[in-house]
């Protein structure tokens, strides 16, 4: 296959940034989009010009260190998939294809398609855990969880912390994320005791690092890898008010 | 970093997100938050289309003739004489859907601009999104209503811009507005607009205040596609019943 | 220049031998009691002097990640570092099957007992038996710490965790959480870590590499770290460093490792003093997805359990390319039901993988390169329908539809081994302390408990196990009972590490020369592989050994590092990671050299039973390898190894 990329280029946050073109000859399609992009630095390297800086870890769907919108889709065209499990199948010979960083003001550009969504882990710091002490634990069967609970908690628990949604929400909206958290930990007896503070606490942090409301537009969802349901945003809207009411 | 073993240097930078500036009272809590000034919205949303509702059903009568109508119309302004003296009745309801209108506006504008700042660069290849129209043109449908409902007040509350323009005389002040081709067009247009804005609002209000399973939001948004046709397509009989000479 | 010295010099000895060395910090006497001796004699830290002590912990995984919030919340000042953007990434979280634990839950036998003879003997003899029994103990205390956490692991209808038998053994002692298990241990070791970070008492380093260790008078007191974002490189004092830094199976170039997982820290840790341990033992998984090419980066390893329903198979003919539904059923060779009538194809994964490596040396491998086997799931489809193989391995075959673009319910899966656990790592003693006072290794990146072969389920527990419970009171004795002078960050120590890693980066960006770092990973993993892989041959670790110094010369001469060091420069931070690994390979080509027998991940082809399984010489052999660096010839002291209470026996699966 041959390709035509347009990617986004920025040296640093202050930089302004611009969509420059390549051509990438010889594509194979049984390549990942990561792999793609790895021949076309390695090209880059050897004619003395900058790779594109992008970030990637497990390759596997799973450390949720990857990400690009691609063609204006968070993690591309395929359904419930990251960018590094997306295959050069997907597209067709002499396509253009446009990639860019995820967009948002809490996610400033680091360096050409890498952002800092270091906002994520400060949601989960202010509330997304259970205080238990290492050590301090009881037995793991002393409280038992019906397992529809236990389900649907491990449903939410699968959020890989990627940023699709915020990348696909047109208001740069974190709902989705820390819907995911919330839920996962509010639905198991164990998140009972800290249930209101955690909601409390994390909704405070997410306004505070700059994500947009939720409109309920549904974009989230859609792009999300792990597919986590627009009800976990309903759930979330439920177990805020509800904090409210308490204590 | 330079440090003995007998002193205590804080060496560990705090990263914490300093929490000085939030609010502590359950209130001042919720009205910082988006999720509060969403329910705000919801809530406030709710409180107009129950109004909205009962007024559509009110405008239907005009179908049973001008006496029936201007009796109606009439009656609007005396509901709870004598245990409420006069227009009281009208007055509280009025106070009620201004602060419901007021709250509503405010939470949007708020809102929006948070979620345009939250996202100020779009994307070179334009965005192909999933959501439905409704959804893409909740703001600038607002607007549009919201101009709408200044002009409509203009028009049948304060008589200021009718051309029939005689108190007591609702019917005839309707078929006169509606005679002028692009009133009736700006009224079709804001009540298409509002049927859209209800038809996403009602269901994302519900999702707003809590709803969380998959099966009831499926119920709700069954209701809100029939809400939105019913009441915009309520609205709009009676200007196309003048236009095609039912009512005049 | 240090990175381009040979260690040996051609042909003659690659190693000289020192003395043993023994680990004197495991008490004696009974086994069942010696962790809890050991708790008792250790110093303690009086609560409120913790805070006057730093610690560095490096890397965020499992080990890493609970190691950092157990220390935070006992009271110490931790400063924490992860290359990651974020400590939730490590690499941890792709771990798929599930966590060990003799919680006996099941009461099919299990006990703390078995779990310790079960790991002792599948590691091949080669672990300490004080250290498996105590991770077989720890193991209860894991599960109880992580649902408290709110891990969502499987349950039952009844409420109660669910288990499952894994990895060859005959009780169902390993919990899971679908097929994610490692993600949610490590989600619930982060989010404790978030906790103390929020609460001030981490500092956290993310897109922060650790490029150096700072040794002052004998003791670990610091790193030297590079800013992976600004580029600014910036020593860090402590009182005490930990290393959870993962394994080293990236050598390979090609293994199922994330592509920025490294041995850097390992390395540069040994290049100061610490002993390197039995490198030799890799683990390879036989069911990893075959490379489709030349531009693959990366192995993704599906699970295990595929063999209980799939049959495995190639070609009778050699070279034969027709697609596999036109090839009947008598040309087809079911290579593991035929030579292992009794386990079939569920053999142990060391003799699935060279089963399948044999097959393809033999010019009968299928797909492109002839680097592959087929999994065939026909006849399980057959038997069970459709629906009911998709229930049992949904989400395995639709990731293997996503990546190879082949419906598996149609065309069968084609399959390769692929690196994907390394068993070795720095020694630790007892305390988990290397040799190195006050630096102590934890996880993977050490080599304390799976021997020469990991069994399944266990690489979780181990990193749990080390972290939140062995290693906080470990350290808090080294603290109490060490007297530790003030550091500065003028200290000639600092400023002279400082000095040499800018150093070697400002090397690295100067040489300017025509190929790119991957292309010397990628060669140096191909000559790894093909002599250090799965099949080990004197002949051929010489080979290696004759070539990775050529290659490591030609890496400084002719790699080619754009940009600069004051930046986000991804290519120079693979570049200083493979140039590590350019020294690395040697070390793992010696110790594969010397261990002239097979146990475990380490086959030697000369040492094999007629049945061609791996035969291990307890007489010469029963011993961990420590390697000690000089910077020449690397000097090997040998720890020897007591079987007190498993009795050495080997291993039979026909």
């Amino acid at each position: 296959m041959n390709l035509t990329l347009r990617i986004w280029r920025q040296r640093g946050p202050e930089d302004r940034g611009a969509m420059v073109t390549y051509e990438l000859a010889d594509v194979s399609p049984d390549m990942s989009f990561l792999e793609m992009l790895d021949v076309l630095n390695e090209r880059l390297i050897l004619e003395g010009e900058d790779p594109v800086a992008f970030d990637h870890d497990c390759r596997e769907g799973i450390c949720g260190m990857c990400g690009v919108v691609i063609n204006g889709q968070a993690h591309g065209p395929r359904d419930r998939t990251t960018t590094c499990q997306l295959h050069m199948r997907e597209f067709t010979d002499g396509e253009t294809i446009d990639i860019e960083p995820w967009r948002a003001a809490a996610f400033p550009v680091v360096r050409d398609l890498v952002v800092d969504r270091s906002g994520f882990d400060r949601i989960i710091g202010s509330g997304g855990y259970i205080s238990v002490v290492t050590g301090s634990a009881p037995e793991a069967h002393a409280t038992p969880v019906p397992k529809d609970i236990a389900d649907a908690a491990f449903d939410n628990a699968t959020c890989i912390g990627c940023g699709a949604c915020v990348a696909a929400c047109p208001n740069g909206s974190a709902m989705l994320f820390t819907s995911a958290k919330v839920t996962h930990l509010n639905l198991l007896p164990q998140g009972a005791p800290e249930r209101e503070t955690r909601v409390r606490d994390m909704v405070a942090t997410m306004d505070d690092e700059g994500f947009g409301g939720c409109t309920n537009t549904g974009e989230c969802t859609v792009a999300c890898p792990k597919g986590i349901p627009l009800t976990s945003i309903g759930n979330l809207n439920r177990e805020y008010l509800r904090s409210l009411t308490r204590r | 970093m330079s440090w003995t073993d007998e002193e205590v240097v804080p060496r560990v930078r705090s990263v914490a997100v300093t929490n000085d500036a939030r609010p502590t009272s359950p209130v001042g809590i919720f009205w910082r938050s988006t999720i509060g000034k969403k329910a705000v919205m919801a809530v406030t949303g709710g409180v107009m289309l129950l109004y909205l509702l009962v007024h559509m059903l009110g405008n239907l009568k005009i179908f049973y003739g001008r006496e029936s109508f201007d009796e109606y119309a009439h009656w609007l302004r005396t509901i709870g004489v004598p245990a409420l003296h006069g227009a009281w009745f009208l007055w509280i309801m009025r106070a009620l859907l201004l602060v419901a209108i007021v709250l509503h506006a405010t939470t949007a504008y708020q809102l929006s601009r948070r979620d345009l700042k939250a996202r100020p660069q779009k994307y070179a290849h334009r965005q192909r999104l999933e959501a439905s129209y409704a959804v893409n043109t909740m703001r600038y449908g607002g607007i549009i209503i919201a101009l709408f409902v200044i002009y409509h007040l203009l028009d049948f509350t304060t008589l200021t811009v009718n051309r029939h323009g005689v108190e007591g005389a609702a019917y005839d002040n309707i078929v006169s507005s509606f005679s002028v081709w692009w009133v009736t067009l700006f009224y079709i247009i804001a009540m298409l607009a509002l049927g859209l804005h209800i038809h996403h609002g009602f269901w994302s209000a519900a999702r707003t205040l809590g709803v969380h399973s998959a099966a009831r939001e499926k119920n709700l948004k069954i209701a809100a596609t029939v809400l939105a046709v019913l009441i915009s397509a309520g609205f709009v009989t009676v200007p196309i019943a003048v236009l095609a000479g039912l009512v005049d | 220049m240090p990175e381009t010295t040979s260690l040996g010099s051609g042909g003659s000895a690659y190693w000289t031998v020192g003395d043993d060395i023994a680990d004197t910090a495991a008490p004696d006497g009974p086994i069942e009691t010696r962790w809890d001796r050991r708790k008792f004699s250790a110093k303690l830290v009086n609560p409120a002097n913790r805070r006057k002590h730093t610690v560095i912990v490096v890397g965020t995984g499992l080990a890493g990640g609970a190691a950092g919030a157990t220390l935070a919340e006992q009271g110490y000042n931790v400063i924490q570092f992860c290359f990651q953007d974020s400590p939730r990434r490590a690499h941890s979280i792709a771990a798929q099957g599930g966590i060990n634990a003799a919680k006996n839950y099941r009461n099919d036998g299990d006990s703390v007992y078995r779990l310790f003879y079960d790991t002792v003997k599948g590691g091949d003899f080669r672990a300490r038996e004080s250290n498996v029994y105590r991770l077989a103990q720890i193991s209860t205390q894991i599960i109880d710490q992580c649902v408290a956490q709110g891990v969502p692991f499987a349950r039952e209808y009844s409420g109660l965790l669910d288990t499952r038998s894994f990895g060859g053994v005959q009780v169902q002692r390993t919990f899971y959480a679908r097929g994610q298990t490692g993600q949610q241990l490590l989600i619930g070791a982060y989010q404790a870590l978030s906790r103390q970070i929020d609460a001030g008492n981490v500092e956290i380093h993310p897109r922060t590499e650790m490029l150096d260790l700072i040794v002052i008078d004998g003791r670990a007191r610091g790193i030297v770290a590079r800013d992976l974002v600004t580029g600014k490189i910036t020593p860090y004092l402590a009182d005490a460093v930990v290393l959870a830094t993962g394994g080293y199976g990236n050598v390979f170039f090609l293994s199922t490792n994330a592509k920025g997982s490294n041995t850097t820290a390992t390395w540069r840790a040994h290049r100061r003093g610490a002993h390197f341990a039995n490198p030799c033992y890799t683990q390879i998984h036989p069911t990893c997805i075959p490379r489709s090419g030349e531009y693959q980066g990366k192995l993704t390893l599906m699970s295990e359990s595929l063999r209980n329903d799939g049959r495995i198979w190639v070609p009778k003919t050699k070279g034969d390319t027709r697609s596999p539904d036109q090839i009947p059923e008598a040309e087809r060779d079911y290579y593991l039901e035929r030579i292992y009538p009794a386990f079939g194809n569920l053999v142990p994964r060391d003799i699935a993988s060279r089963a399948a490596k044999y097959q393809c040396d033999d010019g009968r491998g299928v797909g492109p390169g002839g680097l592959g086997v087929y999994l065939d799931f026909a006849d399980a489809i057959k038997r069970m329908g459709e629906d009911k193989v998709r229930e049992k391995y949904g989400n395995l075959f639709e990731m293997y539809d996503r990546i190879t673009g082949e419906d598996p319910y149609k065309v069968p899966m084609r399959i390769y081994p692929a690196v994907h656990y390394t068993m070795g790592g720095l020694w630790v003693d007892y305390d988990l302390q290397s040799s190195i006072p006050g630096m102590f290794v934890i996880g993977e990146a050490n080599f304390s408990d799976h021997g020469a072969n990991r069994l399944g389920a266990s690489a979780l527990m181990q990193g749990l196990a080390d972290g939140y419970f062995v290693l906080p009171p470990m350290l808090g004795n080294y603290i109490a009972s060490t007297k530790l002078g003030s550091v500065s960050l003028d200290d000639p120590a600092v400023t002279s590490v400082v000095g040499e890693v800018t150093g070697r980066l400002g090397r690295l960006l100067e040489i300017n020369g025509d190929r790119t770092p991957d292309s010397f990973h990628r060669e140096l993993g191909e000559l790894i592989w093909d002599e250090c892989g799965m099949g080990r041959t004197e002949a051929g670790l010489r080979k290696a050994l004759a070539r990775i110094p050529e290659l490591r010369e030609e890496f400084w001469r002719r790699v080619k590092v754009p940009g600069d060091s004051g930046e986000l420069n991804q290519s120079l931070e693979k570049a200083n990671r493979i140039a590590d690994f350019l020294e690395f390979g040697e070390l793992l080509c010696i110790d594969a050299l010397h261990r002239a027998e097979s146990c475990g991940g380490h086959f030697r082809e000369e040492s094999q039973t007629p049945d061609g399984e791996a035969l291990r010489d307890d007489e010469h052999f029963a011993y961990a390898a420590a390697w000690e660096y000089t910077g020449g010839a690397p000097v090997l002291h040998r720890e020897p190894l007591q079987f007190d209470y498993v009795h050495l026996a080997q291993r039979n699966y026909s």
